[in-house]
């Protein structure tokens, strides 16, 4: 039912939208057009922040370099009760979207998604989101260098998010 | 920051390979993500645009007006500092509603949006390079997730055989509501703080 839900609503929205915007006289594909153009220059606009960000995410994967992060973090990790094949999907999620999921099918593949892991992982990735990526993505756009207290507001709401998502996976 | 951040990405990338003997490993690394970022990038271009094609029709029948004011008492609480004119207002009421509703492609160009219009309008003009206390709240809250149904993983689940892929839906609904409980939390602690003229902006 709720699946049901989720998959009708992009088409019910643009119908919606779409239907009222006829019914209000309006001349829908100029509109449509106009908003477009604009979408286009956005886009192209955090393209250079896109670039800049996934080639040092790429980088930094490639080294190997998390992959030994996860190593040294397994012992802290433990203290707070998560699961040592968690924890590369956790430092990923910071970065990059596609990565993660990546990484959390990784997970499905090798644990089974009713596994504990499986549903960590899950849950994990429903209730995060990646911080450092909207963070340059955001203020990127606009030209803010001083976040002031964004990063550790970001990290620690991931932290709550973790933390219940382990919790309620257990 | 995040201009150390991302130099310390680079440098340690490179230099971590260089000492594990992976180098080249390393720059195709670096190659491949470039050219995949724009390949990323033109599938944004193409539904981002769509989605901000669609929301301006919305936005011009008056639809996005309608929305703006119900989703009010909740942007109230959020923000008390900005105004019920303000031209930010409007993008911020959408993204907020097109987060929860898991449509992230049509979140960002009006988070943008929302935030472009904060920057124009802000009321110290002297710093600009520094985010008001409204962006960090918006920024924040996003990034606490507000996407009530996990729709993507509850396919990618159901892809790997799960025997109950909607099983997810509850503890996903409980976490990320924990996180942006904890972000408002926050959030207020740190409006609060700047308001008694005690917090000294960092760096």
């Amino acid at each position: 039912m709720m699946e049901w839900i989720s998959r009708m609503l992009t088409p019910f929205i643009i119908s919606y939208i779409v239907g009222f915007g006829i019914l209000s006289d309006r001349p829908v594909f100029d509109d449509f057009l106009a908003g477009a153009r604009e979408g286009m220059k956005t886009v192209a606009g955090i393209l250079p922040t896109l670039i800049g960000l996934l080639a040092a995410v790429g980088t930094l994967r490639a080294s190997g370099f998390l992959d030994t992060l996860s190593i040294w973090l397994e012992t802290p990790a433990s203290w707070i009760h998560l699961p040592s094949p968690l924890i590369p999907l956790v430092l990923v999620r910071l970065v990059s979207n596609s990565a993660a999921t990546g990484l959390a099918l990784d997970i499905f593949g090798r644990y089974g998604p009713d596994s504990f892991l499986g549903i960590a992982a899950s849950v994990i990735m429903s209730s995060t989101e990646t911080v450092f990526y909207c963070i340059s993505i955001y203020f990127g756009s606009i030209h803010i260098t001083k976040t002031r207290y964004v990063l550790p507001g970001a990290l620690l709401a991931t932290a709550v998010g973790i933390g219940a998502s382990i919790l309620l996976a257990g | 920051m995040l201009n150390y951040l991302w130099g310390l990405m680079i440098l340690t990338g490179i230099f971590w390979g260089a000492a594990n003997g992976n180098l080249d490993a390393v720059t195709k690394g670096l190659i491949d993500s470039s050219k995949e970022s724009v390949e990323l990038g033109l599938v944004m271009l193409g539904i981002m645009s769509f989605w901000c094609g669609i929301l301006e029709v919305g936005n011009r029948a008056g639809l996005v007006d309608w929305l703006t004011k119900k989703a009010g008492p909740m942007m109230d609480f959020l923000y008390p500092g900005l105004p019920k004119d303000h031209p930010a207002r409007q993008p911020m009421a959408v993204n907020m509603i097109a987060n929860i509703l898991g449509l992230g492609m049509a979140a960002t160009p009006a988070g943008l949006a929302a935030l472009k219009a904060l920057q124009q309008n802000r009321d110290e003009e002297k710093d600009r390079q520094t985010a008001t206390n409204t962006m960090c709240t918006f920024l924040i809250i996003n990034i606490s997730s507000l996407q009530l149904v996990p729709i993507n993983m509850i396919a990618y689940r159901s892809q790997f055989g799960s025997s109950n892929p909607m099983a997810i839906v509850g503890p996903a609904l409980i976490a990320t509501f924990c996180s942006t409980l904890a972000a408002v939390i926050f959030c207020k602690i740190m409006d609060m703080k700047s308001r008694r003229g005690k917090a000294v902006p960092k760096k």
